[in-house]
């Protein structure tokens, strides 16, 4: 059927280099107008700096694109757009302190009078199922109306071509499902939608061509519709994937849950961070707690009160039945604690340090590598080599320093320090952000196999699929609040949307159309 | 197309090689400088560099001036840097320096004319406790209130000029000195003075302090969990505080123990090579220690040498003013080209430079 429709855009032999990196080798694909176009491949793959050179961000080095049978090499993003291509980036750049129609005129070449803007605002809203008061201050909406708001800001454009990256990544399920639909009616009036993601199922389910992406270089085409998720993982990834098994369900013993949080209230450290308000749950040996939420809601917050750099009132973090809210992060270790933060250049790990000495940074108490204060560094050599080793960190050794590592690599070798410390309560937020399939698979496989040796974990997650593969239990972090944990088994995606406090605005959804 | 491009991890060549090519770069441009004042470059040079140390004439009384400047550079550099490494910026150990000299000094003079083992001890530990003391006001200040420890501790500094002052005209001026303003002299009171221990050298108590110093900060940095703490916060300070550091504790620990040491260097010093507390005891030890500290990349050893080749620049240049009238201005002008060149320098340690051809 789309074999009938004009090409509206091709990319022929496009080759982009990076000093150390190709980022795209020789990539070649049409996209057709009125097609969805899903652009798949993992973190690294080159998806982004394909699509920038599509919108005029970067020049190619080689290769050229037409765009409507006439030669496309836009100079900068301005001329992109006069082309008719707009972008919705994964990171909003938006005023949160100005209105909808102010932030919206802001991108605008020459924006009409704010009454006449607001009015057209309201009525590409209407007419695309996309509740939006152009009124209204960025700052109080939610992570989809901001979306909304740069949807709306590219369709005033009225564009031939929607770049969308990765723009699932903060909705609740049924914001997904409005988005889905004003790109399905997008799509059918003709404009062309290329769809970056890694969120097989949702390629599915909205896609009719794909075009995947292995190390800059073009791997294989289909038709998403007639492949299974996994056959197009693989594709992606260039292996055959195995999903995450759990062990088998162990009955611990035990008079107390092994990590309980009783009311935790505590102030934010981080500046226009969320404090956390009475957040209570329990977890027992064995069982994972998956926390699921769009980021920014307390998430960074709840790690470091579990972790012990936020101290809170004894009682509030207990590990079994004893309260531990006062101890720092040294003292927790010392009773079974690890965490992982989610910001792992950084936090997790120093830059400029050498796997070694962040080998040591969480490693000194569990893993003995310290006599009376002084440091052995052949002790934590060997830890970190073993780490590395375990799993599977590629590197050249681990005397090179953290930021020299991808971050799928330093993500395992974090994960890989703290779980290889034999604990007894596990805290980690984002286990696989920016982390390749076949590398979150093998941190997924690793946490419940922690699990099933009887250690009590918590996993901080926004993505929801993760959650749920691995989760025994299921709550939501939203606005510094939990909502009481529930049993995943048996939970439904509605059941989980009404738990992410809904979608917003979702009752007034495509009444017009 | 020249670009500058981070490394992926830094250049231990460059760590070594920063100094050396920074100091070969001073002696370039600062030739070329001496050049357009009309003085013969190469002479200058080596005025500064070679003839305290060799020439026939100066050596004798020049050579052990080199451990008798270095002393308090070192052992003041090596208590900063370890401050520099956490991000605690001790800018005001001039202050500190005084603070010790005179509590050390008048820990001493209060015995007077008592003769006893234990009076020199108890000086040095009042020294110390006189800079520690002068450290712990912009610390406390900054742990709890959140003030900025560069301004604090700078303009401290100025406070404890104006307690010299008042102290060498009033409480511990000499009662037999017909009015002058100054104390007596530690050096004629032998349980009090820090003499030269070896004939000829250079070498007192400060000096040794100053290489215990070294050692101790070596050990620390490359083996004591303390020091692993020290660098970390300074390199990452959301990591340690993940790892478990406490920066007001840190705070404390860093401020305390540089203050400490510069008031140990005020003491030495007021106690042999100075003598006595005067208004003008001091002469900026405590802020040449900042680039002493930097010059030798924070490192303890790097710091060691950095003190002497700072020494000799000073015992040089002011060898150079008598010798060949070089204005004292274009010394201090060839002292700041060191530092600059060796902060330019060292860019290359996490940086590289990259031609690029063809398309951006």
């Amino acid at each position: 059927m789309s074999a009938e429709k004009p090409v509206l855009l091709s990319v022929e032999g496009v080759t982009k280099g990076y000093p150390g990196v190709v980022a795209n080798a020789d990539v070649s694909f049409q996209i057709r107008q009125g097609e969805v176009h899903a652009l798949l491949g993992e973190n690294g793959a080159g998806k982004s700096t394909l699509v920038k050179m599509i919108y005029g961000l970067v020049k190619p080095d080689q290769g050229r694109m037409t765009w409507r049978g006439a030669a496309y090499a836009p100079p900068e993003p301005r001329v992109a757009r006069a082309s008719g291509v707009a972008m919705v980036f994964q990171h909003f750049s938006l005023f949160e302190a100005l209105n909808v129609a102010e932030n919206v005129a802001l991108g605008m070449e020459n924006p009409p009078p704010m009454g006449a803007l607001a009015a057209k605002i309201r009525a590409v809203s209407d007419a695309y199922g996309l509740p939006l008061d152009p009124s209204r201050m960025v700052g109080d909406l939610s992570a989809g109306e901001r979306q909304r708001v740069e949807i709306i800001r590219c369709l005033l454009q009225d564009p031939k071509l929607l770049i969308m990256d990765e723009p699932t990544s903060v909705l609740t399920p049924q914001e997904v499902e409005i988005l889905f639909r004003t790109l399905r009616q997008l799509s059918a009036e003709g404009t062309a939608i290329l769809y970056i993601s890694h969120k097989l199922e949702e390629i599915r389910a909205l896609c009719d061509e794909a075009t995947i992406l292995r190390r800059g270089r073009v791997v294989g085409t289909c038709t998403p519709r007639d492949r299974t998720a996994r056959e197009m993982a693989e594709m992606m990834v260039g292996a055959v994937l195995t999903p995450p098994e759990k062990g088998a369900k162990t009955e611990w013993p035990q008079t107390h849950p092994a990590l309980e949080a009783a009311n935790l209230t505590v102030n934010s450290p981080i500046p226009f961070g969320t404090s956390l308000k009475g957040i209570s749950f329990a977890v027992a040996r064995g069982e994972v707690l998956g926390i699921a939420g769009v980021a920014g809601n307390g998430q960074d917050e709840l790690l470091l009160a579990l972790s012990g750099e936020i101290k809170s009132d004894e009682g509030m973090v207990k590990a079994t039945g004893v309260g531990v809210g006062r101890l720092g992060p040294n003292d927790r270790r010392r009773i079974g604690f690890v965490a992982a933060p989610e910001d792992r250049l950084g936090h997790a790990a120093a830059p400029d340090m050498s796997l070694v000495e962040n080998a040591f940074l969480t490693g000194a108490i569990r893993k003995g590598l310290t006599n009376r204060g002084f440091i052995d560094w052949a002790a934590a050599r060997e830890f970190a080599d073993r780490v590395i080793k375990a799993y599977d960190v590629r590197t050249p050794g681990s005397h090179v320093a953290a930021r020299a590592l991808s971050g799928g690599n330093l993500q395992k070798f974090v994960i890989g320090r703290e779980l290889s410390q034999s604990p007894d309560v596990i805290v980690i937020n984002q286990p696989t952000w920016g982390v390749d399939a076949a590398a979150a698979a093998a941190i997924r496989q690793a946490i419940l196999d922690r699990a099933s040796e009887g250690a009590a974990v918590v996993v901080i997650s926004q993505d929801l699929d993760e959650l749920l593969e691995i989760s025994d239990n299921f709550a939501v972090l939203n606005e510094g609040r939990l909502t009481p944990p529930r049993p995943v088994q048996g939970l439904t995606m509605d059941q989980i949307g009404l738990m992410m406090g809904g979608a917003h605005g979702m009752e007034e959804v495509h009444h017009v159309s | 197309m020249i670009r500058l491009e981070k490394r992926p991890t830094p250049s231990k060549f460059w760590q070594i090689a920063t100094p050396i090519v920074a100091v070969v770069l001073t002696m370039i441009a600062g030739g070329i400088m001496f050049a357009i004042l009309g003085k013969n470059p190469v002479e200058a040079i080596r005025t500064i560099f070679w003839d305290p140390l060799f020439n026939p004439d100066f050596a004798a009384y020049s050579r052990p001036q080199l451990l008798v400047k270095a002393g308090p550079l070192i052992l003041i550099a090596v208590g900063l840097s370890l401050g520099f490494r956490a991000g605690i910026w001790n800018i005001g150990a001039e202050g500190q320096y005084i603070m010790g000299a005179i509590f050390g000094a008048g820990a001493g003079l209060a015995f007077y004319p008592l003769e006893a083992w234990y009076i020199f001890p108890l000086m040095v530990i009042a020294g110390a406790f006189g800079g520690w003391l002068w450290a712990m006001i912009p610390a406390l200040l900054k742990t709890h209130f959140n003030t900025n420890e560069i301004l604090v501790s700078l303009l401290m500094v100025y406070i404890a000029q104006n307690i010299l002052a008042s102290m060498s005209l009033g409480l511990l001026r000499n009662p037999e000195g017909s009015g002058f303003p100054g104390s007596r002299n530690l050096s004629q009171y032998p349980a009090a003075s820090n003499p030269e221990l070896i004939a000829g050298t250079g070498m007192h108590w400060g000096v040794v302090a100053a290489f215990v110093a070294v050692i101790a900060a070596y050990i620390l940095l490359q083996r004591h969990i303390l020091g692993f703490q020290i660098k970390l916060a300074g390199q990452a300070p959301r990591a340690a505080r993940f790892h478990g550091v406490s920066p007001t504790a840190l705070v404390l620990l860093c401020m305390g123990i540089s203050g400490a040491l510069a008031g140990l260097a005020g003491l030495f010093e007021v106690s042999g090579p100075a003598g006595q507390i005067s208004i003008d005891f001091n002469v900026g030890y405590g802020f040449t220690a900042i680039i002493v500290a930097f010059l030798g990349r924070l490192n303890p050893v790097g710091i060691l040498l950095a003190g002497l080749l700072m020494a000799l620049t000073y015992i040089g240049g002011e060898l150079a003013q008598f010798m060949l009238g070089l204005p004292s201005a274009a010394i201090q002008a060839f002292q700041g080209m060191l530092l600059f060149f060796l902060l330019a320098v060292d860019l290359l340690t996490n940086y590289r430079f990259r031609l690029f051809t063809g398309v951006k």
